[in-house]
């Protein structure tokens, strides 16, 4: 392994040298500064006389002088069933002074992409408990479904709440499971400690910490680290998904903060930038990491993302919201009205989607009644939604009897279905059932969008029969 | 894709640099756009410029690992697709590696580079009949002969449109592997079933024409209001989320096309497998075969290299202008062309050229219209006639169709299906717009459905076309002094224009009858409306209050007919009811 001592040039995270023997592109680096101390890198441009490096742990106290050593290798994550439990840094260091980690294998982070034709689509319904996700946007083992939050929401109480909760209703009989557990990976880039403490005392408090893999790259840790903590993340959710079976719950936050870390470095390279300063590539980039999701034909396990960002300016058109929405199958969307008004989780579930629900519910997944009930819930409460800003103009008289129902409906579906505390697992039985005693608050005949026969078997006779009452 | 086989000329060159997907090399004697193979693992690359000594590769495959020094070797021969018998039912990336044949080769489920394999299977053999005899004369592009490639689909075998043609001197039925000689030419030219073509150059044809019938895509607000023609051109944009893949897959499923080319170009993977694990289970709604025996799917996806995003597009439209050839009617979707252009957006800055608007280069424009050119109603060489339509999705940053990609496409398209997020948040689908939607074909396709349909189609289409322009400008109104305060003439317009909406522009893809609608039926639906309307207004003339009118029990049924299978009947006993219904109120 050859060292240079050729360090041409510093630029913000990057360091370019002359090198007279080939390098591979992506190879990691290694840096040794005067002082003895060690960083890592890796190789964004090889050419035939020098290279560009950019280096994870950050280029300050890095001088000519510093020694380079290319390792010959694209960066490898250490794997093995045994991580389940540990605790690591960002760069995949152990820190929480367990035993030193035996690797089954050394898996490439950047990871291949699954061929289409060797996926298996995503359709078996996995209940969070939360009703607001479960009756209206439902979540399906190997689904990428992320939370579009803002700063100061409690988005992270949610993420928590879903790991916490998340199992998947047994099948009747149902033998296809045995051996599959569950897994929480977890992958933090750029939060606060007072975050990751969060976290970390949740896990610990629920005995989660066992099943789980958490990656920790906290604010005040140098900022390029973050572009690798997703991969390796990711790839041992890989791992423990397709070699060992187990049904991987992967929560990566903040992915704003991910997309920060690729700005600078593109800013670095003086590239052309994209919409608003992000690299042109960013799509392409997050694509890898989210396309990491799924299930493979033949295997038993799957990887399901939720990955949190948190939008700048509360704007959903900012480019990372914008690019993750483009990737992700639908959006969990926290909102700050809804929160300001105390309601918990504050989900919106209006901009909410989730795609793969379709193929997710229905009879002998969830029930048969669920997309029809999902469909009248979203036309009424938007219908109510509507109609607030109307009251706000002309009053609630000036409105007919119908209209002042849709209002009262969209109250109560915020703070009976949707606000229902962090502590509070619904079954997704509960949440239809709840979903009638709201739509038969309405008449029967503005029930279209749900089956003749369904609307006999479920509708609240008794309930219109009490609003009339008390409206008399 | 081609292997490339007859060529012998293997000029090698050397890395000189590696930049994600771009690789320069030196001393490589290349011509633009040839394939090449880039370092020691052999990954498949293209040229795409050539500056003095050092030639600019884009390469196809991941390229972490690849160093400056290793060989580069060319092919001597331009990105070209395997035409012949083959094609449908398979599923390719952007450079036609049948998926299916790399996963076996790789043994995993994981994409590994620096594999190839042909588009076609070169072993299998066809059963093949001839169309001509010998002593026949024969030209570039004529039929010689037809095998059954799948139950929906003849394929026709022709003569290389770059060929000389003249007298058949042997040609035999029989079984035959692709590569077999199936037809002798007196000029000693040998014509096998697969043929080659490069991917950046359209297939000749004689000339093309003026397209006069629609593509039933089976959507009410695409058939009813903004249909498109066989051998037209469509963009769908719309923000994430508003429903621009599903009225692709509808399209792909429902349209009457005898071929569908879905490319899958920089979306997701879950989307692909949805096609592959559905199609084989539906039903072509014109012939009763499996969907997927007239499909060839496409698919590179978002995760998958960039290079070969940006020629997974001219690789579609390649195959589509080959079953054109044989006289069918094509239909080909592209989603999304937004991940096309930023695909040349990223290989272009990596090239450090003067980029254009948003960083778009600046032929981003010219490519585009290129590609849509491809699409058409044509007089092919063999004298038959086939068409390409071309129905590509346009993914807008933020949702704003102001930006570079949505506007070049517009000056382009004559269909231009406007996807509206509100209508998406409403859970209105499909969420297009009819208020900013607009088809340029409609006049020139209306004695169609007059002679197909109903003699008074483009009458009733207006009438909801108005009823709808009124709902929205009412709608303003309402928006500041509640509905009550209309005069009840136009209270009842609204509730017209609702149901309109509800029972006919709304169309729920995912339910089993309603995903599909003949034109008789979006016919029949819009006119059980218009009969509402038009016994309405004259109970309301009669002195009858709007509230009697909107509140008669057979009314909501409309919103049902959609999913009704017999809606034949569900419609005239309708129809009977609301007229009944309101006689009794005078
Ligand atoms: N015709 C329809 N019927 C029923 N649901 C629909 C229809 N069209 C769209 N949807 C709903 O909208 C969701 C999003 O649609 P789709 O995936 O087509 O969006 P998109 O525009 O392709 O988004 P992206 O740009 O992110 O790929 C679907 O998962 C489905 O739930
Ligand atoms: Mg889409």
């Amino acid at each position: 392994m050859k060292e240079y001592q050729t360090i041409t040039e510093i630029s913000g995270p990057l360091v370019f040298v002359e090198t007279d023997e080939p390098v591979g592109y992506d190879d990691i680096v290694e840096i040794e500064l005067s002082d003895g101390e060690t960083r890592r890198g890796q190789v964004l441009e090889s050419a035939s006389d020098y290279v560009a490096i950019q280096v994870f742990e950050g280029t300050e106290g890095i001088d000519r002088d510093a020694s380079v050593r290319f390792l010959g290798e694209t960066m490898k994550m250490p794997v093995t069933e045994d991580l389940l439990g540990r605790v690591m840094d960002g760069t995949g260091q152990p820190i929480d002074g367990g035993p030193e980690i035996v690797p089954d294998e050394r898996r490439d982070i950047v990871g291949e992409a699954i061929n289409p034709y060797s996926r298996e689509y995503p359709e078996e319904f996995i209940q969070t408990g939360v009703s607001a996700i479960d009756g209206m946007n439902t979540l399906v083992r190997g689904q990428k479904l992320p939370i579009f939050s803002a700063s100061g929401l409690p988005h992270n109480d949610l993420a928590l709440q879903i790991a916490r909760q998340a199992t998947v209703p047994e099948e009747e009989e149902g033998d296809d499971d045995e051996g599959s557990e569950f897994a929480v990976i977890f992958g933090a880039m750029g939060i606060t400690a007072e975050e990751a403490n969060e976290f970390m005392d949740d896990f610990e408090r629920t005995g989660a910490l066992e099943r789980s893999v958490v990656f920790m790259n906290l604010a005040d840790d140098p900022a390029v680290e973050r572009t690798i903590t997703p991969r390796l993340a990711l790839t041992t959710a890989e791992y423990l998904a397709f070699e060992k079976d187990y049904h991987v719950l992967v929560i990566l936050t903040d992915m704003t903060n991910y997309c920060e870390a690729l700005r600078e470095i593109g800013a670095a390279r003086e590239e052309v930038p994209g919409r608003r300063g992000y690299p042109g590539y960013m799509y392409t980039d997050l694509a890898q990491l989210y396309e990491r999701a799924g299930r493979i034909e033949g295997r038993e396990g799957s990887v399901t993302q939720l990955p949190i960002l948190t939008m700048p300016g509360d704007d959903d058109t900012h480019p990372i919201p914008d690019l993750t929405g483009y990737i992700t199958e639908g959006q969990i969307y926290i909102d700050r009205d809804l929160n300001s008004q105390g309601i918990q989780p504050p989900i919106n579930v209006l901009p909410s989607l989730s795609r793969l629900m379709d193929d997710g519910i229905g009879e002998g997944l969830t029930r048969a009644d669920h997309a029809d009930v999902k469909d009248q819930i979203f036309a009424a409460y938007a219908e109510g939604e509507d109609l607030r800003d109307l009251v706000n103009i002309v009053g609630r008289e000036a409105l007919s009897e119908l209209d002042n129902k849709y209002l009262d409906f969209a109250d109560r579906f915020e703070e009976e279905f949707v606000d229902q505390g962090t502590d509070t697992a619904r079954s997704i039985d509960e949440t239809l059932e709840l979903g009638w005693d709201l739509l038969s608050m309405l008449p029967k005949d503005a029930l279209n969008r749900i089956d003749e026969d369904l609307i006999e078997e479920h509708y609240r006779e008794d309930e219109t029969a009490e609003t009339v009452e008390a409206e008399a | 894709m081609s292997q490339a086989t007859d060529t012998d000329v293997r000029e090698d060159g050397i890395i000189e640099s590696v930049s994600g997907p771009v690789v320069t090399a030196r001393d490589l004697d290349a011509r633009m756009n040839d394939v090449v193979y880039v370092g020691s693992e052999g990954l498949m690359g293209e040229v795409i410029e050539i500056e003095g000594n050092i030639t600019t590769i884009q390469v196809y495959e991941e390229t972490s690992g690849v160093s400056p020094g290793e060989p580069v070797e060319g092919t001597g021969s331009p990105l070209s697709v395997d035409l012949g018998p083959g094609m449908l039912d398979a599923i390719y990336d952007g450079v036609q590696r049948p998926l299916d044949v790399l996963e076996e080769k790789m043994g995993s489920a994981f994409l590994d580079r620096g594999v190839d394999a042909p588009g076609i299977d070169l072993e299998k053999t066809w059963e093949f009949t001839p169309e001509v005899e010998e002593g026949d004369e024969v030209e570039a592009g004529d039929i010689v002969g037809t095998v059954p490639e799948t139950p929906s689909i003849d394929h026709k075998v022709m003569v290389p449109p770059d060929s000389e043609g003249g007298e058949v001197v042997a040609i035999e039925s029989g079984n035959f592997n692709v590569e077999e000689t199936v037809v002798e030419l007196d000029s000693g030219e040998e014509i096998q079933m697969h043929q080659e073509w490069p991917v950046r150059q359209q297939r000749p044809t004689v000339e093309k024409e003026t397209p006069t019938e629609p593509l039933i895509s089976g959507q009410r607000v695409l058939d009813g209001l903004f249909p498109i023609a066989k051998g037209g051109t469509a963009a769908i944009p719309g923000p994430f989320g508003s429903g621009k893949t599903v009225t692709q897959h509808q399209l792909a499923k429902w349209a009457d096309a005898d071929i569908v080319v879905y490319v899958g170009c920089g979306e997701r993977g879950n989307e692909m497998t949805e096609v592959i694990e559905d199609f084989p289970e539906l039903e072509d709604p014109t012939t009763g075969n499996a969907l997927m025996d007239r499909t060839c799917l496409i698919a590179n996806t978002s995760n998958m290299p960039v290079a070969a995003r940006e020629s997974c597009v001219y690789t579609g439209i390649t195959i589509a202008e080959y079953f054109r050839d044989m006289g069918y009617d094509v239909a080909l979707m592209a989603d999304s062309t937004s991940r096309w252009a930023e695909a040349m957006r990223e290989i272009s800055s990596r090239l450090e050229e003067m980029p254009g608007e948003e960083g778009y280069p600046a032929y981003l424009s010219a490519r585009l219209s290129e590609f849509y050119e491809r699409a058409g109603y044509f007089e092919n060489i063999n004298g038959t006639e086939g068409s390409v339509s071309v129905i590509g999705a346009v993914s807008p940053p933020g949702g704003d169709f102001s930006e570079p990609v949505t506007q070049n496409t517009l000056r382009i398209v004559k269909t231009f299906w406007a996807l509206d997020a509100d209508l998406a948040e409403r859970r209105h689908f499909p969420s297009i717009n009819w208020n900013e939607s607009y088809s340029l074909y409609r006049d020139q396709l209306d004695p169609w459905f007059e002679e197909n349909v109903r003699a008074d189609w483009p009458e009733t289409r207006q009438w909801a076309i108005d009823t709808l322009d009124e709902e929205a400008e009412l709608q303003e109104i309402v928006q500041l002094v509640g509905k009550d305060a209309l005069p009840e003439d136009q209270q009842l317009t609204l509730e017209i224009a609702r149901y309109l909406r509800e029972a006919w522009l709304q169309q729920n893809a995912f339910h089993d009858v309603d995903t599909f609608c003949e034109p008789e039926k979006t016919y029949r639906i819009m006119d059980a409306a218009k009969t509402y309307n038009d016994a309405a207004f004259e109970a309301l003339d009669a002195g009858v209050p709007v509230e009697e009118i909107t509140d008669i029990d057979a009314a909501p049924r409309l919103n049902r007919i959609g999913v009704q299978e017999d809606w034949d009947e569900y419609i005239d006993e309708l129809e009977d009811d609301i007229e009944s219904q309101l006689r009794e109120l005078y």
